[in-house]
């Protein structure tokens, strides 16, 4: 009778108490939502939407769709299989007659030249002569002008910027490209480099990886192990090239590894080498300038992690019989595998988005991803192709740490 | 127990230092017979763990000898020492599960995997903790870790076993019930036992023998009952259970027995242990238990007045903490006898004790 009493009561409390609580957590998670509010506009404005831009970038292209509106839209009934027919040719002049007295010519000559190499300047010149024309067989007079307007596949390009969205960028970032029915093909040989940049981009950053791995994995175990009056040297000459600039590391390292630098002239001076070797601008010098940049990325986590890894693991392994060998590998270094992982994956995709060491200490063979992004943005001002380069490398990466992720988990990494 | 055969490990005037100028460890000499359970038993800092690693190996003595079954093992790397240890924080390999834990020493031997399964699975019935093989050590509560850390220093079969205050971390019930567990094991395998505590009532469950340590140097070395019933000297007694303490000057000596002149109290006459001579200080001893409430007069040779402070009732006993020779921490237990409860503070009450009973030491 009691414990039902009991009972009774409890369940006609708990509704009432679940809103208490839930009044309570609502204001705490109001109070930590505005703490962090500040930090997550900031993101908001200098980081997402810019991104979300740019991959916008990388597949929105509306210039034909904008500045020849007539043609686009007649294009819509096209069934694409001959060539079209008067209606569209007359839209195609009046656009054009538009755009020559607009000063738009030029634009579209560009845009329609990225697809069909040497198009542009035939768009410009049919579009000042067009302005000039007035007939009513506007096919045949502008076939006249210039046969680039009895060409298929000119007629496939217009029709594929009738939509304001375009695969365009992205197929040539992976050497694809449409062929003259708007079917995927592969792109010609002269355009197909960046599976290839991609691949190097990877490679290079696999190399740096592992010589940062490779070099600061004893270093950090160094640092763990010594006194603190020694290990704290050790650690101000770890951090000391992040108190300097890139830009000045790297262009230290062209004095160091130039022709008459000092490693050549010290190489020769000992007679290891006879003649001077090449070890800038070219895969080796990338690789020891970004080695020599991103080693405290890789070394600070795998440190961090060892200073938590108490000396007893040790001496209890030694104690049961392991020799200091086994014990190291089999207690010790798996211990460490958290902070390698942190580490490592740390630095690779900081590795990824190199643009300057690779452009000042490496040949032309070197440049990665970034180089062809700052030049199609800022040379080419071809923002779709910078954009469509710059999402698929932030596609690359994600599914890179997506799998880093599935192989470790984020739970077994530790940053510090 | 010792003389007649060789010890199974002997320290023979052993010291460290760690930085040079003192020593932890001040000239240790030591004899620890096979298949005995010595507790090295002292406050913190008295140097207990760096002698057991310097036994394991992983400190070297200063200066001195450690011989293992005769032979000096100095020059023996810490893992063929053969030597089990259970460390105060467990270090059971956080990335293994507690069968890879206690499969470690054995893979390292290179045994057979039959034979790791089998012993293994005796190793973790011993502990009585066979269904959790395969869980990691993160995943078992403190008393499990302990468990499975005692396991993985027997489970090879070691004949010395080191422990160094295995159960610090433990909460007091779950304590004493390891602390069966450990003896028992020790019983049953006959391995020899070295045990680090500073817990007293731990180490007189536990021991064969007790080293009482403080300052680098053995104060007493003995069994548990001969430590509490004749300590040797002012600190043994002091840390070693509960004590009454009386600082006073020996004016006579006399036999078997002097008479200590207790400023407040007069002369008490006491058991010349460890005392100087005539004229010196020293400090009485007096276990709590030993004095009687009331004595019928000249039945004692001491008999003293008091006042009661305050009455502590326990059930089974009675605690009074009476002021004598103008200290007020003065202790007297008492069973729970008739009579006993009557007591009230502010009453003048009398205690008297044997010669026997009062220890007459050195001077702390
Ligand atoms: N690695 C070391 N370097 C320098 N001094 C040390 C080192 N290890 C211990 N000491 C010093 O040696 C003394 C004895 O230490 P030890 O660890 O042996 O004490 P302990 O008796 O085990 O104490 P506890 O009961 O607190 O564990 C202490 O004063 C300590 O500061
Ligand atoms: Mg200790």
């Amino acid at each position: 009778m009691a414990t039902m009493a009991a009972q009774i009561t409890g369940s006609a409390d708990r509704v009432p108490l679940r809103l208490k609580l839930q009044r309570v957590e609502r204001r705490r998670k109001l109070k930590a939502f505005l703490l962090v509010l500040p930090l997550l506009l900031f993101i908001l404005t200098t980081f997402v939407l810019p991104i979300g831009r740019m991959i916008f970038n990388a597949v929105h292209e509306d210039t034909l769709l904008r500045l020849m509106p007539r043609t686009m839209s007649e294009l819509r009934g096209w069934d694409g299989k001959d060539l079209p027919d008067e209606g569209v040719y007359a839209a195609l002049a009046a656009d054009l007659k538009q755009s020559w007295a607009d000063k738009t010519a030029a634009e579209i000559g560009k845009r329609m030249n990225y697809e069909l190499p040497g198009t542009r300047s035939k768009v410009t010149s049919s579009a000042r002569k067009v302005s000039t024309l007035s007939t009513d067989t506007y096919k045949d007079a502008l076939i006249e002008i210039d046969p680039l307007w009895a060409r298929h596949e000119v007629w496939s390009l217009l029709k594929r910027g009738s939509s304001a969205y375009t695969a365009y960028y992205l197929l040539r970032s992976v050497d694809l490209q449409y062929g003259p029915d708007s079917q995927i093909v592969a792109s010609p040989p002269e355009n197909a480099i960046f599976r290839h940049i991609f691949l190097l981009t990877l490679g290079i950053s696999i190399s740096v990886t592992f010589a940062t791995l490779v070099l600061g994995f004893p270093v950090a175990y160094l640092l763990a192990s010594l006194p603190a009056k020694y290990s704290n040297l050790l650690m101000i000459m770890v951090v000391l090239p992040f108190w300097t600039s890139v830009l000045v590391r790297t262009t230290a390292w062209v004095v160091l590894l130039q022709q008459h630098g000092l490693v050549n002239e010290a190489l020769m001076a000992l007679h290891i080498l006879s003649q001077p070797a090449e070890l800038i601008f070219n895969r080796v010098g990338t690789i020891v300038a970004m080695t020599h940049i991103q080693l405290p990325f890789t070394l600070l986590p795998i440190y961090s992690v060892m200073k938590t890894i108490s000396p007893t693991y040790v001496r209890a392994a030694r104690s049961l019989g392991a020799g200091p060998f086994y014990a190291f590998w089999k207690i010790y270094f798996p211990q460490t595998l958290p902070g390698m992982a942190a580490g490592c994956l740390l630095t690779f995709i900081l590795c990824l988005g190199y643009y300057i060491t690779p452009a000042l200490v490496g040949g032309p063979q070197d440049q990665m991803v970034s180089y062809f992004v700052a030049h199609y943005t800022n040379e080419e001002l071809n923002w779709g192709m910078a954009s469509a380069l710059g999402a698929i490398l932030l596609t690359a990466t994600l599914i890179l740490y997506y799998v880093f992720n599935k192989l470790v988990g984020t739970d077994r990494m530790k940053l510090g | 127990m010792l003389g007649t055969q060789a010890a199974f490990v002997k320290f023979s005037e052993v010291q460290k230092t760690y930085d040079g100028e003192t020593l932890v460890v001040k000239n240790l000499n030591l004899d620890i017979a096979q298949g005995e359970f010595l507790t090295m038993l002292g406050p913190s800092g008295s140097g207990k763990t760096t002698t057991l690693m310097m036994l394991a190996g992983f400190e070297m003595p200063t200066q001195g000898w450690i011989l293992l079954e005769g032979r000096a093992i100095e020059t023996t790397p810490p893992h063929k020492r053969n030597i089990g240890m259970v460390f105060q924080n467990y270090a059971l390999f956080p990335h293994m599960t507690v069968e890879e834990n206690l499969a470690f020493p054995l893979k390292v031997r290179k045994l057979g995997r039959a034979e790791i399964e089998i012993k293994i699975r005796r190793a973790l019935d011993m502990v009585r903790l066979g269904t959790y093989a395969k869980r990691r050590p993160a995943q078992l509560s403190g008393g499990q870790q302990q468990r499975v850390a005692l396991a993985r220093a027997l489970v090879f079969d070691p004949k010395l076993v080191l422990m160094d205050e295995p159960l610090g971390a433990l909460d007091k019930q779950l304590r004493e019930q390891m602390q069966l567990e450990i003896k028992h094991i020790h019983e049953d395998l006959g391995v020899t036992v070295i045990y680090v505590t500073h817990d007293q009532s731990e180490a007189l469950t536990m021991s064969d023998r007790i080293a009482v340590f403080n300052d680098g140097v053995i104060q007493q070395l003995a069994t548990p009952a001969e430590l509490y019933e004749r300590p040797q000297n002012a600190f043994v007694a002091q840390f070693i259970g509960e004590n009454n303490q009386l600082t006073g000057k020996v004016i006579a000596m006399d036999g078997g027995v002097c008479t200590v002149d207790v400023p407040g109290l007069g002369n008490v006459q006491a058991l010349p242990i460890n005392v100087e001579g005539v004229d010196r200080p020293t400090t009485l001893s007096l276990r709590p238990e030993r004095v009687k409430l009331n004595p019928v007069p000249g039945s004692y040779s001491n008999i003293v007045s008091a006042h009661v402070k305050e009455l502590i009732y326990l059930g089974d006993h009675v605690r009074i903490r009476a002021s004598v020779a103008q200290q007020d921490d003065f202790v007297v237990k008492l069973p729970n006898s008739e009579g006993v409860a009557q007591v009230g503070p502010g009453e003048l009450i009398r205690l008297g004790w044997k010669t026997e009973d009062c220890r007459a030491l050195d001077r702390l």
